[in-house]
């Protein structure tokens, strides 16, 4: 317990005073001036966590507060997606993906070509900078595809943290070029034998370290969920996804796109894409889960399609429950999506409407997959692969005048063994 | 007033302390369980905390996570524990979950309540329910008679650490450590300093728990607190259960226990 000198803030009355409150969630009022001081985005978020972690979340949501309005923090972080990530990513037109569907044009948000490979640089950077305003002197991460790992690895390597990636066993083998990564960039890797040994774990063994940890450790989460005030920070350094694309879109066409589509694992792309777009709301926003075999549940990673709001790693959010409150297993082909839990911001945007959601399978994945490679000469990552069937069903319902951006989250190389694999198993 | 709140009036009369042991319900069966609980009855324990399986447990090392996979891979229900604590109404030792809030919510906040209240047990631990987020459980905890223990860490600013020993009830849980259940050989030096502290602040009773394990913690926390709360020390004790004679590890859990709670009395005053 700290001495009142040792405390760093009254961090809990401050609060209340930054920001505004939000009313309970209601259909069709999606605010972006959300969450509220309490981490409440309309009726979801919140902070579920053991008290020991209260602390450093206070201190943290201060910090993030203070960086936010401090222009050389701002610079900074600027500087490196410019020079370092190689931002702005472009936003492509792939022409001959759209005649293949004989519809609206498709547009892809290259995330993909990012340094590391997928959108999750754009927060393990800003997190990292916090890291370092906080003097915390150790990073801790989970991963699922192992992006969020090389990401957290990378940007710890570029500023001399000592890194420790949780990640489940079937994902390290899964994703066994990312791990190998992990370790050329300095990172320690732990696999995670418990459970379903996938992301959920991963984030489960992550919080136990910080939860021994937390006095010298930041946990750079690599999604919009946990407890408050992680699904806000997360959104806030991925919507630079969503303004360079409004922009690139007025540039381009001189209109904002018709519909955007992203994948929605924890939901971070997805929300770093939609939330600049939340207040235009002639602008359709579709976000696709993991479909994974079927929809009986443990053949799918779908919470917001399937599943019921409740509690899991810290927030109240759309999650795959059984009926006693048992987080349920689940499935799908992509360790990124392989996921029970969905960030709170994506319920609130299910429940107010602003939002569409829908699941593309397994296979649907791997033909969208097949597809953008044929096409276009682009491997997608598998999480990003579902976006790319599902826009590609989209845009063949809708005429040619219109504009469909995907957010193309990741490049597919660290998939290349996993796909090669299940081929064979395919046509064997 | 709770059989929480009796538990303490009687014990600061007789100026004792509690001696608490954790078992998780259902670990390894829910037969073994209201044994192993009538045996801690017997033996003179103050109250038992019995932890409800869950999936995603994070305050919890180890032990009291295999555990909980133990009991779930049995597929072991919130209604089937009730039911078993239900038949150990004649054992007068007060029982508490300790129990996610997840779990909580699923079931309904009132049901929860009223439906473990029904079972004999007298209030809840609840470790991921943060103060302000407590308010609608608290009040339907007050309305039922039923406790709501609240935890305070050594990360805990000491002005928060007042307002969650003022929302409270039954007593306060202080965590000995920064970090996750299980036995230590070492608890932290500003253990003492700091739980003195909040005894000045608070009249609800303090209990300590996380990590402690040994006769010589017990000794040496007993003045400082009103209880002491024992979870993975006991709970690996019958997690070897599986292998051997229960009969034997039953009697070892209760002489583990005995071995505790006479450190406990024999401090001197
Ligand atoms: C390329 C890519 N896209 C999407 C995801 C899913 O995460 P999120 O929903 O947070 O964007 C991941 C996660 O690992 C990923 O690597």
């Amino acid at each position: 317990m700290l001495k009142p000198t040792e405390n760093p803030t009254n961090c809990f009355l401050a609060l209340f005073e930054v920001h505004m409150s939000t009313s309970p969630t209601k259909a069709g009022e999606a605010s972006a001036n959300v969450p509220d001081a309490a981490g409440r985005f309309g009726d979801f978020g919140g902070r579920y966590v053991p008290e020991t972690l209260t602390r450093a979340l206070d201190e943290l949501t201060v910090e993030y507060e203070k960086a936010k309005h401090d222009p050389a923090f701002q610079a900074e972080l600027d500087e490196l997606l410019h020079n370092y990530v190689g931002r702005p990513s472009p936003l492509y037109h792939a022409r001959r993906l759209s005649e293949e569907c004989g519809g609206a044009q498709i547009w892809l948000k290259r995330e993909d070509l990012n340094h590391t490979g997928a959108h999750k640089i754009n927060n393990t950077l800003g997190q990292a900078l916090l890291t370092l305003r906080m003097g915390k002197k150790r990073v801790i991460a989970e991963t699922g595809a192992g992006q969020h790992g090389v990401a957290t690895a990378t940007a710890c390597a570029r500023f001399g943290l000592p890194c420790v990636v949780y990640m489940g066993s079937e994902d390290v083998r899964r994703q066994a070029p990312n791990v190998f990564s992990m370790k050329l960039l300095g990172a320690e890797v732990r696999p995670v034998e418990s459970g379903s040994r996938t992301l959920r774990d991963a984030i489960n063994e992550a919080m136990r370290d910080w939860m021994s940890s937390v006095e010298d450790t930041h946990y750079i989460i690599g999604s919009v969920v946990g407890p408050h005030p992680f699904p806000m920070i997360v959104r806030d350094f991925q919507s630079v996804i969503g303004r360079e694309t409004r922009e690139q879109s007025l540039e381009r066409i001189g209109r904002l796109p018709d519909l955007v589509v992203a994948c929605v694992g924890g939901g971070s792309n997805a929300a770093g894409m939609f939330y600049p777009f939340i207040e235009d709301r002639e602008v359709e926003l579709i976000g696709i889960e993991a479909g994974g075999r079927s929809s009986q549940p443990g053949d799918h990673a779908s919470p917001l399609s399937f599943g019921e709001p409740g509690i899991l790693h810290g927030s109240y959010s759309y999650v795959m429950q059984d009926e006693d409150g048992q987080t349920c297993d689940v499935h799908s082909i992509s360790a990124g999506l392989d996921y029970p839990g969905v960030g709170p911001e994506h319920s609130y945007w299910k429940a107010t409407g602003r939002v569409q959601y829908t699941n593309c399978r397994d296979d649907e994945a791997m033909k969208g997959f097949d597809a953008l490679a044929r096409c276009e000469g682009i491997l997608p990552a598998l999480e990003s692969s579902h976006a790319i069937s599902k826009a590609m069903e989209l845009a063949a319902q809708r005429s040619k005048a219109e504009m469909v951006v995907v957010c193309l989250s990741g490049r597919g190389d660290k998939d290349a063994n996993e796909i090669a694999r299940l081929k064979v198993k395919a046509s064997s | 007033m709770s059989d929480i709140d009796r538990l303490f009036t009687q014990l600061r009369a007789e100026n004792r302390k509690a001696f608490m042991p954790f078992i998780t319900a259902g670990d390894p069966d829910l037969e073994f369980s209201a044994s192993v609980i009538r045996e801690l009855a017997a033996r003179g324990c103050s109250m038992c905390e019995v932890g409800i399986p869950y999936s995603d447990p994070i305050a919890d090392g180890p032990v009291i996570q295999a555990s909980y996979t133990r009991a779930l891979d049995k597929k072991i229900k919130l209604a089937q524990i009730l039911e078993m604590l239900a038949g150990l109404k004649d054992v007068s030792m007060p029982r508490v979950t300790m129990v996610s809030y997840a779990i909580i919510y699923r079931h309904g906040l009132e049901r929860y309540v009223a439906g473990t209240k029904a079972a004999g047990v007298a209030g809840a631990i609840v470790p991921d329910l943060l103060v302000e987020e407590a308010d609608e459980l608290a009040e339907i905890c007050r309305r039922e008679d039923f406790s709501l223990i609240q935890l305070v860490t050594p990360t805990t600013p000491r002005d928060r650490a007042v307002r969650i020993a003022e929302s409270s009830t039954g007593f306060l849980y202080y965590v000995s450590v920064t970090g996750i259940t299980g036995e230590r050989t070492k608890l932290p030096p500003s253990l003492i300093e700091n739980v003195g502290w909040l005894r000045q602040q608070t009249d609800l009773p303090i209990c300590i728990g996380f990590g402690v394990s040994q006769p010589e913690h017990v000794k040496l926390l007993a003045p400082v607190c009103d209880g002491l709360i024992v979870g993975s020390a006991i709970v690996r004790r019958i997690a070897e259960a599986a292998d051997r004679p229960r009969a034997a590890v039953l009697k070892e859990v209760g002489e583990y226990a005995a071995n505790l709670l006479a450190a406990l009395e024999a401090r001197p005053d």
